[in-house]
């Protein structure tokens, strides 16, 4: 799940050959923007089904997290 | 004596719809203020209902209708009686980058933004529902020509109902049919709550006159294109957005 996450991130924010790490707080990432917010959010919803609250999303920090916070949706 | 004011609507019947919520639901209760009549529509029952014991005056009546489909359309307008006004608030809104855009999407966007005002209208006018000299509002949006993050198919949608307007507009002077729209920039609504606190902070430093719009004061434009101050104008787009378009 985490690895095809990476993938599908790194993907997403057009960052394909850079280091992803699952600890990364993706927020300082010189890619992210408002754009790259929409477009992560985007892509989780076509991706996993799964829409993550704004409110909800500002509080996630981490790769780690984000996978975490897909697979809680999933289960719910 | 009573004080002169042009502006009234009195003994006027309009049509307002997105009633049920943000700026529908502040022309509704405008317009009751003015002396109309109102009609409110909207599809959350609940909501409807509010906006219902905020107007003023007996004449005002609340239908439940949904223009996802022609057929919620057609079946509305059956239930109508004559009109002296249409405001077209009813809208919706979804951000995605050009990526993720798709189909059904798209439709939804432009059913309700679109093709739902523009069969509405001819419905109305079909039925003779319309009266003379009757006025037709559009509430379109800055978005039309004006991009923001993620906002494709949105502006896509507004921009087709501001050529809808002008359309309409041309087709129906012959009837003494004046069409006309009003373009917002942000106004705090139901529709507005998908972005953050923050990004709504960040945001409104760049309006020139200092704050978002207040429902109300898109509103009284809606009342003014409504009332016989506006005999003579048609197929105009009225912007009100702060400044933001002047930057
Ligand atoms: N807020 C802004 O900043 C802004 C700026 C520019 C333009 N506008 C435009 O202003 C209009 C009103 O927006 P708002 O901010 O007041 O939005 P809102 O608070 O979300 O209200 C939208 C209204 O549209 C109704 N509606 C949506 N889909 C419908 C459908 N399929 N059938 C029938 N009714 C439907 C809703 O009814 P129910 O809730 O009962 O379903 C609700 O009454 C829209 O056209 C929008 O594009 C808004």
């Amino acid at each position: 799940m985490q690895e095809r996450f990476i993938s599908l991130f790194k993907e997403t924010l057009e960052m394909e050959g850079k280091n992803v790490q699952p600890g990364d707080l993706f927020r300082e990432y010189e890619e992210w923007d408002s754009m790259g917010q929409l477009s992560l959010i985007a892509m989780i919803d076509e991706e996993y089904d799964v829409v993550i609250e704004g409110k909800k999303f500002q509080e996630i920090q981490t790769i780690a997290q984000l996978v975490e916070a897909i697979e809680l949706e999933k289960t719910k | 004596m009573s004080l002169y004011n042009p502006f009234l609507l009195t003994d006027k019947t309009i049509l307002v719809t997105g009633a049920s919520s943000g700026i529908g639901k502040a022309i509704a209760i405008e317009c009751s203020k003015m002396g109309a009549n109102v009609i409110i529509t909207g599809r959350d029952q609940n909501r409807l209902k509010e906006t219902f014991s905020l107007l003023q005056g007996e004449g005002n009546l609340q239908l439940i209708a949904d223009f996802s489909t022609t057929e919620g359309i057609n079946s509305f307008v059956e239930k109508l009686p004559d009109l002296n006004g249409v405001v077209h608030a009813a809208g919706i809104i979804k951000r995605l980058p050009l990526k993720f855009i798709n189909e059904k999407a798209l439709n939804e966007l432009m059913q309700t933004n679109l093709y739902a005002p523009a069969l509405l209208t001819q419905q109305l006018y079909k039925k003779k529902k319309l009266i003379d000299k009757s006025s037709i509002v559009f509430i379109s949006s800055i978005a039309a020509s004006f991009s923001s993050i993620g906002n494709i198919m949105y502006m896509a949608s507004k921009g087709a109902l501001n050529s809808l307007c002008k359309g309409i507009a041309f087709e129906l002077s012959r009837n003494g049919i004046r069409v006309n729209s009003v373009l917002p920039g942000m106004v705090q609504t139901n529709l507005t709550k998908v972005i953050t606190e923050q990004e709504i902070q960040d945001d409104i430093k760049r309006y020139p006159l200092g704050r978002y719009g207040k429902p109300e004061e898109i509103a009284y434009a809606a009342v003014y294109l409504l009332s016989d101050t506006t005999q003579w104008m048609t197929g105009s787009l009225l912007t009100i957005d702060g400044g933001i378009t002047l930057r």
